[in-house]
């Protein structure tokens, strides 16, 4: 996308963005661990007007079975969208871009997973997206995150994810729907604080090596504030007063 | 792409062994992309073709221009489309059907690097306004696979769609009717380049041939413009990267990509 013309305002004045954040605020996030009975672990994100659940099943038994490693279990995940979560129905068949995010969030989840403890088994992630505003991707990986830690899968930090973005020649952080639409670039990134390491990265849309500078570092920025709130979620339900599973 | 062998798991450790000391198993330095031959024009029935090789890599990209009805929402501009897709005879372990997730995202990321960075003037391949655009549609086969093919698609995609020349048309009558005599080039208004670097331990490497992808922790595929900008980027593969590590592959990709540009640049005119 990116460049269309538009109407609408993404930046005012005052430095306010079209839905009242300023440039490097995150929209309003809340993080659930649990949540589901049948998984073995949950959690629910709404990022904005995302609304996103999360499932894991696992480590259990591969099928099927060629898909085994005698070496360490794997890890499979499907990114889906509700046909009612967008504007237009959508096909509910699994499309070529969700095929595309069920790989990258995989394999921004890899690293964090400690699968080499679990061989010949498989760790399943099913995300499904209820409702979506933009950025789906990343509340989807950061929830993904908090599921495996609730289902006590050993892992060596959560990935936590957010985007940063460039709207009105400006480095934005968490690009919403509309800025996606208009905007000038989106850039997806996955985090790991503790380790500093990125697991995601992704970006569409043109940037000078400076912005490019400032749009990563901004991310991280976003990431971090994402990794305090998937902690507090889980912190509520072990510690809290959060049901007991 | 291709999966893991035996084989690919003894030469990991001598190229990690070789890359301690700053070399590559094929004698490259870390940033040195394989030789790129592009032949233009090479399948004379299309609008516009190219066959790429990259070390041993090679596509061909054929690019057909025809008028189409344009995205509800996009009346004013044209479409352009990029597929990508693995032929059985480039690998002995590709098979028919339909494609798996990393022919996938091989399509997905070598589009959005020619979208993003708007190499092609859509807006001025309208016929009517919400009723008829131009359709570009550039399609990739891989034929031989030794590695990287993000790279080599994307230069393929590009060569292509420099040398293409389309047709005009007018409607008529309500259809979209050929001018004798109109055909032009491609609106073009920059040259992207995507270059493919790789991370095997802690060395990063440009243009990972066959082995050195089946060794690779992970992988960045970064986009960059005439004009030194970075326009689309994948990172891929089970490892990570460091804050540090993907400003210098920012770098590389412009250093490396600017060489490439003038790759293309010549192909184009030496056709």
């Amino acid at each position: 996308m990116g460049g269309r013309d538009t109407t609408l305002v993404l930046l005012d004045e005052n430095g306010i963005r079209c839905d009242g954040r300023k440039v490097d605020e995150p929209r309003r996030i809340m993080i659930k661990a649990g949540g589901l009975k049948n998984a073995d672990g949950s959690a629910y994100i709404e990022f904005g007007d995302n609304k996103i659940l999360v499932g894991v099943f696992g480590p259990r038994d591969v099928h099927p079975k060629h898909m085994s490693n005698t070496d360490t279990g794997i890890l499979r995940v499907r990114y889906h969208m509700e046909p009612f979560s967008v504007t237009e129905r959508k096909n509910p068949a699994p499309s070529r871009r969700e095929i595309e995010i069920s790989k990258v969030i995989k394999e921004a989840l890899e690293p964090a997973v400690m699968l080499e403890k679990f061989p010949r088994t498989a760790v399943d992630v099913y995300i499904e997206v209820l409702q979506a505003d933009g950025g789906t991707r990343c509340a989807a990986l950061s929830a993904a995150s908090v599921a495996l830690a609730d289902a006590g899968i050993p892992m060596r930090d959560m990935v936590a994810a957010c985007a940063a973005g460039k709207a009105a020649d400006t480095i934005i952080l968490d690009v919403n729907n509309e800025e996606d639409q208009a905007g000038q670039a989106d850039m997806p990134i996955g985090y790991m604080p503790s380790l500093e390491k990125i697991t995601l990265l992704q970006l569409d849309g043109v940037l000078t090596p400076a912005e490019y500078k400032k749009c990563v570092e901004t991310g991280i920025h976003g990431c971090k504030i994402v990794y305090e709130l998937q902690k507090k979620a889980l912190t509520d339900k072990y510690f809290g007063n959060g049901e007991s599973k | 792409m291709t999966s893991t062998s035996v084989i690919d798991d003894l030469k990991k450790s001598q190229i990690l062994e070789l890359l301690e000391q700053g070399k590559r198993l094929d004698g490259r330095a870390l940033d040195e992309p394989r030789k790129l031959v592009i032949e233009v024009n090479a399948i004379p029935k299309a609008n516009g073709s190219a066959r790429v090789r990259l070390g041993d890599s090679e596509v061909v990209c054929g690019v057909k221009i025809q008028p189409d009805r344009p995205f509800p929402d996009m009346g004013d501009k044209g479409i352009f489309i990029c597929t990508a897709e693995l032929l059985p005879l480039s690998h002995p372990s590709v098979e028919t059907g339909p494609p798996g997730p990393d022919v996938i995202e091989l399509a997905r990321v070598v589009d959005r690097g020619i979208r993003e960075s708007h190499m092609i003037d859509l807006s001025q391949l309208v016929i009517q306004k919400n009723k008829s655009v131009v359709g570009v549609f550039a399609d990739n086969v891989v034929v031989d696979y030794d590695g990287n093919l993000f790279d080599a698609c994307a230069y393929a995609a590009t060569a292509a769609l420099l040398s293409s020349k389309s047709p005009k048309w007018e409607m008529q009558n309500d259809v979209p009717t050929i001018v004798e005599g109109g055909e032009s080039d491609v609106p073009i208004t920059t040259i992207p380049v995507s270059v493919t670097m790789g991370k095997i331990g802690n060395h990063i490497i440009v243009d990972p041939n066959g082995d050195e992808w089946a060794s690779m922790d992970a992988r960045i595929t970064i986009t960059t413009d005439s004009n030194g900008n970075i326009c689309a980027l994948q990172k891929g593969g089970t490892g990570g990267f460091s804050f540090e590590e993907v400003i210098k592959c920012g770098e590389l990709s412009v250093k490396v990509g600017s060489k490439i540009r003038e790759k293309l640049k010549q192909a184009k005119e030496g056709a």
